[in-house]
């Protein structure tokens, strides 16, 4: 899950990294007021959505004056940012961060992340900060400094000094680096983050270290020990139907192209896609039943299949292990029924129970296209999609 | 002889009186797996469905001389069932669990480290020898004995893959799902090892996914290391970059840990690659010839 730069900034004051003082509006009026209650002769307006990249967009706006500062909250609300992380369609702006300017004397990058190859969280920084890190990684991979972190031991002072020197800190910022990192590896392990990111982290010329921008994304799988990293989430953020997938249990992407695909178990699912675009068809989305499905939630992903429009076939293809084949044939016709299926529907079944799920389609009297393994269920909803 | 589970694997479920855990433990033994107990905090005493059931798995290990368990315990629980199990010096742990917080299998491969036993899993199908011994969710009925190893990330693909060999009466001698998570206990290499050490196991077929190195690695593994054909078929070339395809491990995040860099890497180390899943079956059965 995704949270906003100011959500992610207000977790992060709990764990003592230091922060710009800075306030949320959703009209110019407030952002405003915002700005006159932080003090000061320079503000940063900054757009808030889940995407980087929003400077290069026009989302971030230098402000000189409380008039400037409620100009540019009226342009950047309301409006359309496109960045290299919203893809072309953009994310329409809802609010903006107000911050206090600050005396920048150098830009670093922090990241903490989970190194799968040691099984073990992983600290990084470098001092080419407040660029594009996945371009420093390409191109200068030792200018970024990575220490592994020991889960039994956790961060110790020795991590902090070693980031710290590594990237050219000494004296006071340098014991002030040290106390960021931990508060951030603190952050990381104790809310279930899956990445922590701050670029840039400043020095400034008064001497402090702070989290100029910031960027948490947490594990799904431990949000139900976070009710307060849960209560973050903004559903305007997220695609409504994979959300609506989600609380029925099932895992859905949408895709760009025709074939509505139905399949038990995320591997299968990303197979289907792979054999449809070998046999020369567009997959219309990726969907999971996961191993649980009963008929209500096959009825369910139907619907949510159906509500694209570009969809001209469905695949279903299902392998029973879990999963019993007649409690998917159970679902798919009464899915059919109730929606009154106009697109032609190839299902491939196998597995657990196959012979009473295929005996229910045969008598359903529905129009469906039977297949044969996995080939001969790709070459047949790619003529159906074709053929529509 | 086939890896990692046989004849001699005695083995309990960590939640056994769960829906979950009674119905995958029955199939299991249904299948010929001796199952000789299982745990459930606050049911100890009890037999359900003709086991033995303890609080502990300390209690039911030195009680049953168990050397295999099964995790069927609930995502917020299952890394404590794990580490439990790693305390009583159990042999090998298959965690069937989906949906266990990250940090808390950093935690557990941790506890791993110097400790006595091998974990498979999580969020796997499990382990089978066929006609020997099975443990986990896989459908029994698919597999036949014979002589090819199967490793994988999947859960239903994997079945896909055994049945396409046992269409062909091509039977298998260990069929492993190493999980689709991030953090795992045994990887692909750690499989390909026993295989390479089996005298039972001819070929191997790798079933991989998108996102991360561990094919790669295993790829350059099996160049040093390999005398026996591998077969590779990487899911996921037709994901979107960034796109998490339902496993938290399936997701493309640089450059090189797409299904075609994959391939690649693959076909250079010497492996015969499957480039459509329908394909696993026919090329075993040529690398076979």
């Amino acid at each position: 899950m995704n949270v906003h730069e100011y959500q992610a900034k207000e977790l992060m004051k709990e764990f003592g990294i230091g922060l710009l003082k800075g306030g949320v509006a959703t009209t110019p009026e407030q952002a405003e007021k915002v700005a006159k209650d932080l003090g000061g002769n320079i503000w940063v307006v900054k757009a808030q959505i889940h995407a980087g990249g929003r400077g290069k967009g026009g989302g971030v706006k230098l402000a000189k004056s409380l008039e400037e500062v409620k100009q540019y909250a009226n342009e950047i609300i309301g409006m359309t940012l496109v960045t290299h992380q919203t893809g072309p369609e953009g994310k329409k702006v809802n609010q903006v961060l107000i911050e206090q300017g600050c005396d920048i004397d150098h830009e670093y990058y922090v990241g903490i992340v989970l190194d799968r190859n040691t099984s073990k969280v992983t600290m990084m920084a470098s001092r080419e900060g407040g660029v594009e890190i996945e371009k420093v990684a390409a191109e200068t991979p030792d200018k970024i400094i990575k220490v592994a972190i020991d889960p039994a031991v956790g961060f110790t002072s020795f991590v902090g000094r070693k980031l710290g020197f590594s990237i050219g800190l000494e004296g006071d910022t340098l014991k002030k680096a040290i106390k960021f990192f931990e508060g951030l590896y603190n952050l990381y392990v104790n809310k279930d983050c899956s990445i922590a990111e701050i670029n840039p982290m400043v020095t400034t010329k008064s001497g402090d270290v702070i989290a100029l921008d910031a960027k948490l994304n947490f594990d799904d799988n431990a949000l139900f020990r976070h009710p307060d990293v849960e209560k973050l989430r903004d559903e305007t953020e997220e695609s409504a139907q994979e959300l609506e997938a989600g609380k029925f249990g099932l895992s859905y992407i949408s895709l760009d192209g025709n074939i509505g695909c139905l399949v038990n178990g995320a591997g299968l699912a990303m197979a289907t896609l792979d054999i449809l675009k070998l046999y020369g068809g567009e997959p219309a989305n990726f969907l999971d039943v996961g191993g649980g499905a009963t008929k209500e939630t096959v009825q369910k992903a139907f619907s949510i299949i159906l509500e694209d429009e570009n969809v001209k076939a469905i695949m279903v293809n299902i392998f029973g292990g879990i999963m019993k084949c007649d409690i998917i044939a159970e679902g798919v016709v009464a899915a059919a029924r109730e929606l009154e299926l106009k697109v032609p529907l190839v299902v491939r079944l196998e597995g657990t129970n196959v012979e009473i799920g295929k005996k229910i389609l045969n008598e359903s009297g529905l129009q469906i296209i039977a297949a044969d393994g996995l080939k001969d269920a790709a070459e047949k909803a790619v003529a159906a999609a074709k053929g529509a | 002889m086939a890896i990692l589970v046989g004849r001699d694997t005695k083995l309990i479920t960590v939640g056994l009186t769960g829906k979950q855990g009674t119905f995958h433990t029955l199939q299991s033994r249904d299948y010929g797996t001796n199952v000789v107990g299982g745990v459930t905090p606050g049911k100890g005493g009890i037999k359900h469905e003709g086991i033995p059931v303890f609080n502990s798995v300390f209690q039911c290990v030195n009680e049953t001389a168990a050397n295999a368990a099964m995790i069927m315990v609930p995502p917020p629980f299952a890394a404590d069932s794990i580490l439990e199990c790693i305390d009583s010096g159990i042999d090998l742990i298959i965690a069937i669990t989906e949906g266990i917080p990250i940090i808390d299998m950093v935690r557990v491969k941790a506890a791993l480290k110097g400790s006595n036993s091998r974990l498979i899993g999580p969020n796997c199908p499990g382990v089978i020898t066929p006609g020997e011994c099975k443990i986990g969710i896989m459908p029994g009925h698919i597999h036949m004995p014979g002589n090819v190893g199967v490793i994988s990330r999947s859960g239903t693909l994997t079945y896909e893959a055994v049945y396409q060999l046992t269409q062909r009466e091509i039977g298998q001698s260990t069929c492993v799902g190493i999980g689709g998570d991030p953090v795992n206990g045994t990887n692909f290499i750690d499989c390909l090892e026993l295989f390479e050490a089996d005298k039972d196991t001819e070929a191997i077929i790798m079933i991989g996914e998108i996102g991360g190195s561990a094919e790669t690695d295993a790829a350059r593994w099996i160049k040093e290391n390999s005398s026996k054909p591998v077969v590779s078929f990487i899911a996921g070339a037709a994901a979107p970059k960034g796109k998490r395809m339902g496993h938290a491990g399936a997701i493309i995040s640089g450059g090189d840990d797409t299904a075609e860099a994959k391939f690649k890497v693959l076909e250079e180390c010497g492996v015969t690659v499957a480039r459509s899943p329908a394909e696993l079956g026919e090329k075993v059965a040529e690398v076979l010839k």
